[in-house]
C-alpha cells in the first residue's frame, strides 16, 4: 500500500476511465463557470465521460496538480493524457479538434454555439 | 491585489520576446484572461504554452489569482 491513497485513487481514476473529467461540482450542478462551460463541451458532443467533484477534499486537488503539472481546475483527461482546462478544451470544442479526440461526432455549428454559451443556464434548468 | 499591468509585466519579463494582453474579467482583481504571443511558443503543443505562463505565476494561481484564462501563440 502506498502512503498516499488519494494520489492512488486519482491515477486509478484516471488509468479506468477512457475520459475523465475534474471539475468543481457535478455536470448536473456545476460549481464553477470554467467547470460548467468544460462540463457542457463534452455533453454536447454526447461524450460519454466520467465526473470527479474535487471540491470536498482539498487534497484531491492538490494531488491532481501535482500529478498533471496544471495548477487549476478543470482538467479534462483522455486515455490517461491530460487534454486542458476549460480554455483548452473550449478552443478544440469549436474547431472539432474536442471530437476528434473523443472519437464522437460534431453537431452543426448552430448547435454547438447554442450549447456551450447557454451551458450554465441549460443546465442549471435541467435540474 | 495584482492589477493587469502586474501580471502582463510579470509574463513579459518572465517569456523573452513575449508580449502579453491582460484582461481583468470581473473588475475584483482575481479573475483575468490573458493573450499571449512568444515566438518560444513555436513546436510547444498547446498544453506547454499554457504550463509555461502558469509557471510565472507559481502558487499564485489558486491563490491572490484565481482564475487565469489563457490564450497563447507563436506568433
Amino acid at each position: 500500500m502506498s502512503e498516499n491513497p488519494v494520489r492512488d485513487a486519482i491515477q486509478d481514476a484516471i488509468k479506468d476511465h477512457e475520459v475523465i473529467l475534474f471539475m468543481k461540482g457535478t455536470p448536473e450542478r456545476p460549481m464553477c463557470g470554467f467547470s460548467a462551460r468544460t462540463a457542457a463541451a463534452l455533453e454536447s458532443l454526447g461524450a460519454e465521460y466520467a465526473a470527479v467533484d474535487i471540491l470536498p477534499d482539498p487534497r484531491i486537488r492538490q494531488e491532481l496538480s501535482s500529478i498533471s503539472n496544471w495548477p487549476t481546475i478543470p482538467q479534462l483527461f483522455v486515455k490517461g493524457e491530460l487534454v486542458g482546462g476549460c480554455d483548452i478544451v473550449t478552443e478544440m470544442y469549436e474547431s472539432g479538434e474536442l471530437a476528434t479526440a473523443l472519437g464522437v461526432e460534431q453537431p452543426s455549428e448552430a448547435q454547438a454555439a447554442n450549447a456551450v454559451e447557454g451551458a450554465p443556464l441549460q443546465i442549471d434548468n435541467r435540474l | 491585489m495584482p492589477s493587469t499591468d502586474e501580471l502582463r509585466q510579470r509574463i513579459e519579463a518572465a517569456i523573452p520576446g513575449s508580449t502579453a494582453d491582460v484582461q481583468d474579467l470581473t473588475g475584483g482583481g482575481d479573475h483575468f484572461r490573458a493573450t499571449v504571443i512568444a515566438p518560444s511558443f513555436a513546436g510547444l503543443s498547446r498544453i506547454e504554452q499554457h504550463r509555461t505562463v502558469y509557471a510565472v505565476f507559481g502558487a499564485d494561481i489558486g491563490g491572490p489569482i484565481h482564475a487565469l484564462s489563457l490564450e497563447t501563440r507563436a506568433e
